[in-house]
């Protein structure tokens, strides 16, 4: 059986502004990235599914014809933040967590 | 009902007859049923080398194992095919199953050729032909001091040459009189031979083999002549065998030397059975290279689709690849005299050797040889392809542009069908057609939108020349812009930032760019920021590249290296010891770079700036091994101490790394400065290198080590200290302002119009009066600078931002380490 639980992780302010920031969540690493302009909010796992580095988290953000996405810090492989996709090379794939924001806290979607 | 296709072979030709039949809407009407016998489905076995050398088997496939069946093709790697039954048609797998077809395509490659060399059957024997060949090799390396390699052709080289970067020892062993005999004459082998000769690979000609050596696994060789060469581990790369087993053994004609015999549509004599690629023979011979065996998959295609083509033969020109010296032959490179008249270019020195073979009447080109030097290669093989009249001096195609005024054949001259990217088989017409029609301009684009130089790469020189051809003939400006985000050139961006006074990324998003920026135009953006206002990285972290981001160099598992600034490489007894003492505390591993000073890696991020406190207390800087930055000035010890010392460098490197630390350039920059010709502090290998003479300073520029390196060139001769700053502050302003982003030096002036003739002009004549200007521009950065990593260790807001988790105090567990001769590396 499947169960879902929404888990707070930490104030919005100790995330940085259009980047990402790593979470422990029971147990897994979750990158999370603020587009701090509209507000929105993304997550993934933290590990790159190229060489596993958990390494996403310190990616930089921006859009490819305007989807949000992140580049790994290591070979710079670019993946979706709406889907996990990977944008230059589609073998991988990042897994993808919603996210949302009360009381001024980030909360995380997980199994 | 559909009809059955089955394929023996999932190689480089199995693949793109798939690719074909699906493109080709077949499947609407056909089932198709793969065999491979490899465990990996197709590959890229063109570049096997970097499989060696460690791109992962992953990246090499020629499309993911789900490709297959999302395009409802069934593929059955690790699966040979074992017999063929022609009169039930079927075929048997060796499991012993068996798949019944309406057509049969062989395309079975050929393996690699062992000649029957007695003891040819011990351990430590390779071929060089598939993923699993390789990974055998790389097992048995570590066993192995000394490596031999049979066969000076194409193939053999690039495996030799991947041996010897490995560690050993290694030499080539070739029948013939001289290297790849099949391309080249005996002035361009030797030439070549030389060259392999001085990166230590030791080349025997005229050399058989009779037996090998060794009690169970091979120690050595013995040849004909009576001489020995002792070696543990040997690579045969003798030639290719068409694999025809398949086809003898259900009697398919096969060629007496090798080969299943097909004629021009690809079709045996059994008018079910086709065969493509390397294991076939067709018009005489066995076509080896990758480009003919895709036209021929082409063509069944076509034919199985009731086409009526033809494989006519194709261009058997090759360029080698990896072996650290262009060497290329193309057409007919070794035409006999009365063929032709022949043009030769020799320059020792250089190490180059250029050969062109001209028709009688001296009107076309039919072949030639190029060796050291091979950047005429794609225009002098369509000037072949296309029989393109020739100028009246063609020697100038090879002698370059004296004068500036070339051969005058360019890229404009070729005809529309002229077929620019063999790989993809891809005309000049289609590429200007993306160019000008679809609005592809810029490579990147260009690719994209036609596959053309997405195969082996050595057409995309020529896609930039189309390009710019195609730009100015139509009256545009080719402008490099920076990404989607901005359409202006980083040049552009320096003088906008500059005028309008912008001072963060967001402003310039929002005044110049479109959405919401990328990991091309942030960084760029951060070192324009950097280069003109010279505030701390820190402030602007979540635009900078990682290293950047964090001050340090991201390594495996996300730790990072520290890196002090040693200027010149001088560092005191006191200061040694507070480095020995942080490593010890933090557990680093340490290492003496390459640029001359102390290395400590294997930090976690949160303890970057308690490790940056204690060096910091103790008189060390950042030594901005992590910025696109100046890096390191080498010194040698010079006149102090050096009996041949002509001044004082350690003084004079001290100086100059002082002045140009932390400032932030498009690449990184490196400089040296030597005590005499002798050159010990490898200053000419350098962007900038001062090397002392009897009556000052000379100042070479552009150098380069890494990929592609390059010897500085002398820009001014016998200086005083002071204008030999003044020129360097010139230059840096100068390529600071000027090049693309991500570009050395090196590159900067090997784009620049005027070359080195024009970077003199501007930075010793001052031709463009902005001497002043750059000098002072480069003044109020010297000015402005301060220790980056002071910066952070002292401000508790920037500190916070290195921690693994935001919320939790925990660290990675992903970091785990082993032992590693006293110290420690992370483990895998
Ligand atoms: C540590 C060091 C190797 C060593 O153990 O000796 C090193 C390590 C790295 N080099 Fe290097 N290079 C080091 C000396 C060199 C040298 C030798 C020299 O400077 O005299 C060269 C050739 C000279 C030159 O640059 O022209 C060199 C040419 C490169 C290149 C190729 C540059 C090129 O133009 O082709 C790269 C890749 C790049 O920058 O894009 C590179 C990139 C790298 C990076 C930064 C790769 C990366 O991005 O992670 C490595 C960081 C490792 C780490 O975890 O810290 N490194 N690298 C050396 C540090 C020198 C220092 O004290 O700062
Ligand atoms: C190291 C190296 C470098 C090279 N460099 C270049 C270069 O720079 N330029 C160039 O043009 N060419 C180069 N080549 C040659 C190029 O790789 C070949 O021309 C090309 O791979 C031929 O493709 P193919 O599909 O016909 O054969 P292969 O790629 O050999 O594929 C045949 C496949 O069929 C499989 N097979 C055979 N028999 C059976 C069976 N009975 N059942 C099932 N499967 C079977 C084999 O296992 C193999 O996987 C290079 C080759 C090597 C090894
Ligand atoms: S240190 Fe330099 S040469 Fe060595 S692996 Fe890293 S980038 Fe390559
Ligand atoms: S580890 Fe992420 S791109 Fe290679």
């Amino acid at each position: 059986m499947e169960t879902k639980e929404w888990v707070k992780t930490a104030s919005v302010d100790k995330f940085p502004a259009n980047a990402g920031a790593c979470v422990l969540v029971n147990g897994e690493q979750i990158a999370v990235f603020n587009f701090a302009e509209e507000n929105r909010w993304y997550a993934t796992q933290n590990q790159c599914p190229h060489k596993g580095e958990m390494a996403i988290s310190r990616g930089l953000t921006g859009d490819s014809n305007g989807t949000p996405k992140v580049a790994c810090p290591f070979h710079k492989k670019s993946f979706s933040l709406e889907d996990g996709t990977c944008l230059t090379d589609e073998d991988y794939e990042l897994k993808t967590y919603p996210v949302k924001i009360e009381d001024g806290f980030v909360y995380i979607e997980i199994e | 009902m559909k009809k059955k296709i089955i394929l023996i072979g999932n190689g480089m030709t199995g693949f793109r007859f798939c690719e074909k039949f699906v493109e080709s809407g077949m499947s609407a009407d056909h089932e198709l049923l793969v065999f491979g016998e490899e465990n990996t489905p197709a590959y890229d076995r063109v570049h096997l080398t970097s499989f060696y050398t460690g791109t992962t088997a992953d990246e090499l496939l020629l499309a993911p194992a789900n490709w297959y069946a999302d395009n409802q093709i069934t593929l059955k790697s690790g699966d040979r095919i074992a017999a063929i039954n022609r009169n039930e048609k079927k075929v048997i797998s060796e499991h012993g199953h068996s798949y019944s077809y309406d057509i049969l395509v062989l395309a079975t490659g050929s393996s690699a050729f062992v000649p029957p060399i007695q003891g040819v059957d011990k351990k430590g024997i390779f071929v060089y032909r598939t993923f699993d060949d390789i990974l055998a090799i790389k097992k048995y390396i570590p066993k192995a001091t000394k490596a031999a390699v049979i066969g000076g052709g194409l193939l053999g080289l690039e495996a030799a040459k991947a041996v010897m970067d490995d560690g050993l020892k290694t030499s080539i062993i070739e029948f013939a009189p001289r290297l790849m005999p099949r391309q080249l004459d005996e002035l361009g082998a030797s030439m070549l031979r030389h060259k392999l000769e001085s990166f230590d690979l030791e080349v025997l000609l005229n050399k058989s083999t009779e037996k090998i050596l060794g009690n169970g696994k091979i120690t050595g060789m013995q040849f004909t002549d009576g001489s020995v060469l002792e070696t543990d581990l040997l690579v045969i790369s003798a030639g290719i065998k068409p694999r025809d087993e398949l086809a003898r053994s259900c009697d398919l004609e096969v060629h007496p030397r090798g080969g299943i015999v097909v004629n021009s549509k690809m079709g045996t004599a059994d008018e079910s059975i086709f065969a493509i690629g390397e294991c076939v023979v067709v018009h005489g011979m066995v076509w080896g290279l990758v480009a003919p065996c895709y036209e021929m998959a082409e063509v069944l295609i076509a034919n199985l689709r009731n086409g009526q083509r033809e494989f006519l033969g194709f261009d058997l020109s090759s360029k080698l690849k990896l072996i650290g010296t262009d060497v290329a032959s193309f057409g007919h490179a070794l035409s006999e005299p009365h063929h032709g008249r022949t043009i030769v270019y020799e320059n020792k020195s250089r190490g180059v050797y250029k050969r062109l073979n001209v028709s009688l009447d001296g009107k076309y080109l039919l072949g030639g040889i190029l060796v050291g030097d091979a950047e005429e290669y794609n225009l002098l093989k369509q000037i072949v392809n296309n029989k393109i009249k020739l100028p009246e001096n063609p020697e100038d195609l090879i002698l370059g542009s004296r004068g500036g005024g070339g051969a005058g054949i360019s890229v404009s001259d070729l005809p529309d069908e002229a077929v620019i990217c063999s790989c993809e088989n891809i005309s000049k017409k289609t590429i200007l057609n993306a160019v000008e029609i679809d609005g592809a301009e810029s490579v990147p684009l260009i690719k994209k939108c036609t596959k053309s130089g997405t195969g082996c790469g050595g057409c995309v020189p020529m896609l930039d020349d189309l390009l710019t051809f195609s730009m100015k003939s139509r009256g545009k400006e080719v402008r490099k812009v920076i990404c989607e985000h901005f359409s202006y050139t980083r040049q552009e961006l320096f003088d906008l930032i500059k005028v309008d006074e912008i001072k963060t990324y967001p402003e310039l998003l929002k005044k110049y760019g479109t959405g919401y920026g990328c990991e091309v135009c942030k960084p760029v953006t951060a070192s324009l920021l950097a280069s003109i206002w010279n505030e701390v990285v820190a402030k602007h972290d979540t635009i900078q590249d990682t290293n950047d981001r964090f001050l340090a160099n991201i390594q495996q598992r996300g730790l990072y290296s520290v890196v002090p600034r040693m200027p010149a490489g001088e560092i005191t007894p006191e200061k040694l010891i507070v480095i020995g003492e942080v490593a010890r505390k933090y557990d680093l591993y340490t290492k003496i770079t390459g640029g001359q000073r102390i290395d400590m890696f294997g930090a976690r991020v949160d303890l970057l700036p308690d490790i940056w406190e204690e060096l910091i207390d103790a008189g060390f800087e950042s030594g901005h091994a992590y910025g696109k930055a100046l890096r390191t000035v080498k010194s040698c010890v010079g006149s102090t101490w050096c009996r041949f010392g002509m001044d004082d460098s350690v003084s004079f490197a001290v100086e100059i790394e002082e002045r140009y630390k932390g400032i932030r350039a498009p690449h990184k920059i490196k400089g040296g400065v030597s005590g005499c010709v002798r050159e010990c502090a490898e200053a000419r290998s350098k962007d900038f290198g001062v090397i002392a003479t009897e009556k000052g300073w000379n100042l070479f520029v552009c150098g380069n080590g890494g990929a592609n390196p390059r010897h500085a060139d002398l820009l001014a001769s016998d200086l005083d200290k002071e204008t030999v700053i003044k020129y360097i502050d010139r230059f840096i302003m100068f390529y600071i302002k000027t090049a693309e982003p991500l570009t050395r030096t090196a590159k900067w002036l090997g784009s620049m119009e005027g070359g080195l003739g024009h970077l003199r002009d501007v930075v010793v004549n001052d031709s463009l009066g902005i001497g002043e200007k750059l000098e002072a521009d480069l003044q109020k950065l010297v000015e402005t600078y301060q220790c980056e990593w002071k910066e952070v260790v002292n401000n508790p807001e920037l500190r916070k931002k290195y921690r693994h988790f935001v919320n939790s105090e925990e660290t990675d567990s992903n970091i785990k380490f082993v032992a590693l001769r006293d110290q420690k590396m992370p483990a895998k």
